[in-house]
């Protein structure tokens, strides 16, 4: 049977999908304890300096406060290994919105009452906080490495020699702001700290001391905070998260809220506390996506293949978790090129720490790439599918190794023809009343990282199939895929299989992270199946069980692998407003086997309108007089709605990768979202002959980027 | 005070504290939790439920304003196993990702339908405008949405 | 949020008695109606309040016909029924355009008209307890002047306050004959609108002219009759579900190609909804034409005083109001 045949059986609705549509998916916050707790969390209103008192008398007196948690009474813990979470050690503030303190009460109005009653009296250092962004500052540095594995500064050939004698050349400075990830569902959690378990209970190995439901991305990753923190064995922190409501990155590292609430747990034993960030308190202390200023330079040929690739990142960093995203990534594989430089700068700034947003990376480097690859199109007035083309990499660029696979020409030219793209010669030209139309295309790329690998369970028990990992399922439809998987690889009905993931009382796995899930786990789940057949037979008996580990091909470290994909955007600009709408979106994929259509579309469409988004709408404005984000709320910081999402579609190439383990599954939930601002602004070019080098492309983008380009088109505009 | 409030056809009369929000009512006393607070500021619809059969972001009332009225939530829609035709349709159209908007999705679907019953597709999309859903599946909701008022939802995007 | 009583007013006069008492007693008080804007305020600890007093069950939701063509309003009737009411629909549509344009569907069940006119700034810096605001917090600075600055108002500023009104209801209210009926002590009381908002000066902590107990019972609206023809323009950053950069609420009298009467609000330029005076002078019985709308305007933005980072208003005002007049005439023709 063809993949396309398969894939069509592998279409199902999700198992989770009765539960969720009727309020009965219990998350972090809905589990249902007896008589909880409930925690607020009090923030810093300075950007650094040191705590001179805390005063907690009016706070502690409110009925119902249980407990107010401060560097004074916080317990003592082990150093941390994530610097963030070394909360209420010390009298210290290293950014605004950290954690000070918190009210624990019996009702969650007493505690925020009170809350708002804890004074804290802070002492700035004498040179005020350094919280303003500026490539020029003097203590601005080179990187050596990004995120630990990615060159800081790298330099193949004369990059300038070729810069300077290139038939064609373009050169442009490109912005990206902060962005939140802004999950619906806030970071929460609830901690049990289990009372009276005996004088044996602190050396069994086995005995659960804590217990917590929290919102993650993997349930690996707050079970070791926790356990080292407090000095436990990780098999003496349970954790359970069946359920999370969103997280694109934010909720893969535990935050400090975490550890306070396990503190405050550990001092009222016996009792669950409940916490649940406010929108603003996630924008102060729940990571978010850096914003990058970028310079990228191309050189070309007169055929249009390209002799230079020039990118150097210049980004903010805290000097608590000193963060980067890898934004120069695309620059190092996407097109061949005998000359190439990437170079990060980065400053040191009094801020809390970003991290991984939806593509971390690759969707700020490919926005400033992929609008270059675009202005070099215009330059030479090549058609940007063809010079994309005539620059396809037979082997990655930056390792010399050769492609797992790689179908970005595919990906284009099929794009191409299913969206129809029709670009002008001369922009401006295509009109509906004030609105002028026009037409771009962007790559996408994603690299596919090994993350090392999960275990999966088998056990055959009440004559059905239970497939148990610590997988996590944060919207992308886990609990069906792997179920499915599950099923294939056994040779049974579907409904003859069920999975049990989000608890530690699982298999090891990695954490939902990295577009990794699907191959990564969906591979153990394949190798745990053909064990327990190889093991058990086709008949087997109650309880039988097996365990078995992700496996990839050997040989697999000699190849490149990525995910790919192209957008297509049209767009209409208002010469009244200055709005942009986008009328239709397309992205063609390379995503290798597509395990399950119905969820693969939604990973897909889902990254392709939050990249609209972030191409439209989305900055968090972090005010340098203060240091904190002061659109800190969904009214504020906007992000895409029903009506800003018209017509999206995707499609995909649908080749097995063998070269990705058992499943041929590229991870999908990332390389969605890559490239498609790229795509949004060729397409602004394409309709107003404007070229917006910084994200979003807000009305006061256009409007401003419309005035100093000459007289307003507009004068006759009815 | 004490309030009385018929929630999902039960009768409920409990002493609340006036400064409580109809949200936290409805699911630190009632035990509804299926009414999920996502924004906290009325911003993201996510807790929308019906108050007299209207919606309202329940994170914006406070539960003192539902005494004597008659309040519908997510868990009240469906009778037993048998869903209404919107949660069906969202089962049915995958309008969901991680779920979490998905009850206020549903509510104020069910009263876009209630004063609309055969929605056009812009009408869907500003009919849902107050609520949010981030992993982002707009598209799925709209289509679902047009599924429940009975019309044919096309199986791709429509060209604008 | 800081603990609070919860009463229930029998009446308008109910209401004004126990605000008076409370006031003896040295008590805050606050009047709920629908509570949309109020709830978040009391919960973020923009407004604390001793006593709440809800008003919202008194019988002031009527929708009537006034002689001469006008309407009266009750000041608690919802959003949603003033905006799908038959008669506004018909006589008034840019407000009910205005208001289909503002909040949600959920806000818009629950929000009063009267409250609606009292609805504050959203200005981030007025919501963010940490942060200075004269208008939160009298004499603790002004954060927007320097801040982000992106919606800040451009006229009637002052330095004590930038902030813009919100409502897009109040924006098609400025442009017709609306007079604000109140109760207070003293007896009823009857505002013109334009005399309802203030601009901020250097008391920005007061929105409006409203006397501290003054209960808002109905809006009436007069006319002119020829606000059936009337349109409302929202300009924003999403299609939908944001509150304006800028708006343009607008009715327009053509005859033989001349205008014979005009009314033009604008939202998003000003402490209070700004009715664009000089720009309706210019035009009044001048040529109907594009280029006459957008002299009109420019003379009206003369006044504008725009800081670093919201001229883009200005820009778009100038290309709008004609946009929307221009729009009018046609459906006149």
């Amino acid at each position: 049977m063809s993949d396309a045949a398969t894939e069509q059986g592998r279409d199902r609705a999700r198992v989770d999908a009765p539960l969720k549509v009727s309020g009965l998916a219990p998350y972090a916050y809905e589990h249902e304890l007896e008589d909880p707790l409930f925690l607020v969390p009090v923030l810093s209103t300075v950007a650094t300096g040191a705590i001179t008192g805390i005063d907690a008398e009016a706070a502690r007196a409110v009925p119902g406060v249980a407990l107010v948690l401060t560097h004074e009474n916080a317990p003592r813990l082990a150093l941390p290994t994530i610097p963030t979470l070394a909360v209420l050690r010390k009298p210290r503030v290293r950014y605004r919105g950290e954690i000070v303190a918190a009210v624990v009460a019996d009702s969650l109005e007493t505690a925020r009452y009170a809350a708002s009653l804890v004074r804290v009296d802070y002492a700035a250092p004498p040179s005020g906080p350094d919280v303003r962004l500026d490539p020029e500052d003097p203590g601005v540095r080179p990187l050596r490495r990004v995120m630990g594995v990615y060159p800081g500064q790298h330099t193949v050939g004369d990059v300038d020699g070729e810069l300077a004698g290139a038939a064609y050349r373009v050169e442009g400075h490109y912005a990206t702001p902060v962005n939140h990830h802004n999950p619906i569902e806030p970071h929460s959690m609830v901690a049990l700290w289990h009372a009276d378990l005996g004088p044996l209970a602190t050396v069994q190995p086995r005995s659960t001391r804590l217990t917590v439901w929290d919102s993650n991305q993997g349930v690996v990753a707050p079970q070791g905070v926790l356990a080292g923190a407090f000095g436990l064995l990780p098999t003496q922190v349970e954790v359970i998260s069946p359920y999370v409501g969103g997280s694109f990155g934010t909720k893969g590292m535990p935050h400090p809220h975490v550890m306070v609430t396990a503190m405050a747990a550990r001092k009222l034993p016996g009792r669950a506390v409940k916490v649940a960030l406010t929108r603003p308190q996630m924008f102060a202390g729940t990571g978010y996506r850096p914003e990058t200023r970028q310079r990228v330079a191309l050189a070309a040929d007169e055929q249009g293949r390209l002799r230079a690739v020039d990118h150097e990142v210049f980004a903010p960093v805290s000097r608590v978790i000193p963060w980067v995203d890898p934004t120069a990534g695309p620059s190092l594989s996407m097109y061949a090129s005998p000359t190439r430089r990437v170079s990060y700068r980065a400053q040191h700034l009094d801020i809390g720490p970003g991290t991984f947003m939806r593509a971390p990376g690759e969707y700020t480097g490919m926005f400033a790439l992929e609008t270059a690859m675009d202005e070099l199109a215009r330059e030479m007035g090549m058609d940007p599918v063809e010079l994309r083309l005539r620059n396809e990499p037979e082997a990655d660029p930056e390792s010399g190794r050769p492609w797992s696979s790689r179908h970005v020409a595919t990906c284009l030219t099929e794009g191409a023809r299913i969206f129809g793209l029709e670009q002008q010669q001369q922009p401006g030209g295509r009109r509906e009343g004030e609105w002028l139309l026009g037409m771009g295309v962007a790559s996408a790329s994603f690299p596919q990282m090994g993350m090392g690998p999960s275990l999966a369970r088998i056990t055959f028990t009440g004559g059905r199939y239970v497939v148990s990992m610590q997988a996590s399922d944060i919207g992308t439809g886990a609990w069906t895929v792997l179920a499915q998987i599950a099923a294939q690889a056994l040779d049974v009905p579907q409904d003859q299989v069920e999975a049990r993931i989000g608890t530690t009382d699982a298999p090891y796995a990695i954490i939902a992270g990295g577009s990794t899930g699907t191959f990564g786990w969906g591979s153990a789940v394949v190798e745990a199946a053909q064990a327990f057949r190889a093991e058990h037979g086709s008949d087997p008996a109650e309880g039988a069980t097996t365990r078995a580990r992700t496996r990839m091909p050997q040989g697999v470290r000699g190849v490149r692998r990525m995910a790919f994909g192209a957008h297509f955007a049209e767009v209409a600009v208002s010469e009244v407003s200055g709005e942009v709408r986008v009328r239709r979106l397309y992205g063609h994929f390379d995503g290798g086997r597509i395990m399950n259509p119905r969820t693969a579309r939604s990973q897909l469409v889902g990254g392709m309108t939050m990249g609209l988004s972030g191409a439209l709408f989305e900055e968090s404005y972090r005010d340098p007089r203060f240091g904190h984000v002061v659109n800190a709320d969904l009214a504020g910081y906007h992000v895409a709605a029903h009506a800003d999402v018209v017509d999206i579609e995707v499609g995909w190439v649908g080749e097995p990768d063998p070269w990705m383990g058992a499943t041929g599954a590229k991870g999908i939930g990332e390389v969605g979202i890559v490239g498609v601002p790229a795509a949004i602004g060729n397409a602004i070019f394409d309709a107003t002959g404007l070229r917006l080098r910084e994200l979003p492309f807000t009305p006061v983008k256009v409007l401003e980027a419309w005035e100093s380009s000459g007289p307003a088109p507009a004068a006759t505009v009815r | 005070m004490n309030i009385t409030v018929k929630v999902d056809g039960t009768s409920y009369t409990d002493e609340v504290e006036p400064r409580t929000l109809l949200v936290y009512y409805l699911r630190e006393t009632l035990g509804k939790t299926g009414t999920v607070v996502g924004c906290d500021t009325s911003n993201c619809g996510a807790c929308t439920v019906l108050l007299d059969g209207r919606s309202v972001k329940s994170c914006n009332v406070l539960a003192v304003q539902a005494d004597g009225h008659e309040v519908t939530t997510i868990e009240g829609l469906a009778d037993g196993e048998t869903l209404t035709p919107v949660q069906e349709a969202f089962r049915e159209c995958h309008a969901l990702q991680c779920g979490f908007c998905t009850p206020g999705m549903i509510m104020q679907a069910t009263d876009l339908l209630a004063t609309n019953p055969s929605p056009t597709e812009d009408e869907v999309r500003v009919g849902m405008e107050g609520n949010l859903c981030r992993c982002t599946g707009y598209h799925n909701i709209v289509k679902a949405v047009l599924q429940a008022s009975g019309q044919p939802a096309s199986s791709g995007g429509e060209q604008a | 949020m800081r603990p609070f009583t919860y009463e229930r007013a029998t009446s308008v006069a109910d209401a004004l008695r126990r605000t008076a008492g409370a006031s003896r007693e040295g008590e805050r008080t606050a009047y709920l109606a629908g509570g949309t804007n109020l709830i978040d305020h009391l919960r973020l600890g923009i407004r604390e309040t001793d006593r709440l007093i809800d008003v919202s069950h008194l019988d002031l939701t009527e929708v009537t016909e006034l002689e001469e063509g006008g309407l009266r309003i009750g000041a608690l009737a919802r959003n949603a029924d003033v905006a799908a009411h038959p008669l506004v629909r018909r006589t008034f549509p840019v407000v009910s355009a205005a208001m289909l344009a503002g909040a949600s569907g959920q806000l818009r069940n629950m929000a009063t008209m009267g409250g609606n006119l009292l609805q504050r700034t959203r200005c981030v810096y007025f919501q963010d307890l940490s942060t200075p605001c004269n208008k939160r917090d009298p004499g603790s600075g002004c954060s927007a002047i320097e801040g982000l600055g992106t919606y800040n108002a451009l006229i009637g500023t002052s330095d004590s306050c930038v902030a813009v009104h919100p409502s897009d209801l109040c924006v098609a209210l400025a442009a017709l004959d609306v007079t604000v009926v109140v109760e207070g002590p003293l007896g009823e009381r009857r505002i013109d609108f334009a005399d309802l908002h203030r601009l901020p000066g250097d008391r920005p902590e007061r929105d409006t002219t409203l006397e501290r107990s003054e209960l808002i019972t109905a809006i009436e609206i007069a006319g002119p009759g020829f606000a059936r023809r009337s349109r409302y323009r929202k300009l924003r950053e999403r299609a939908s579900y944001a509150f304006a950069t800028v708006s343009v609420a607008a009715a327009l009298e053509v005859r033989d190609g001349q205008v014979a009467d005009v009314r033009i609000g604008l939202g998003g330029v000003s402490h209070k909804p700004h009715r664009a005076l000089r720009a309706e002078e210019v035009l009044r019985g001048g040529p109907a034409t594009h280029e006459a709308y957008a002299a009109a305007i420019a003379v009206e933005m003369e006044q504008a005083r725009p800081g670093p980072d919201n001229g883009y208003k200005v820009t778009q005002l100038r290309r709008a109001v004609p946009a929307v007049l221009s729009a009018l005439t046609e459906e006149t023709a």
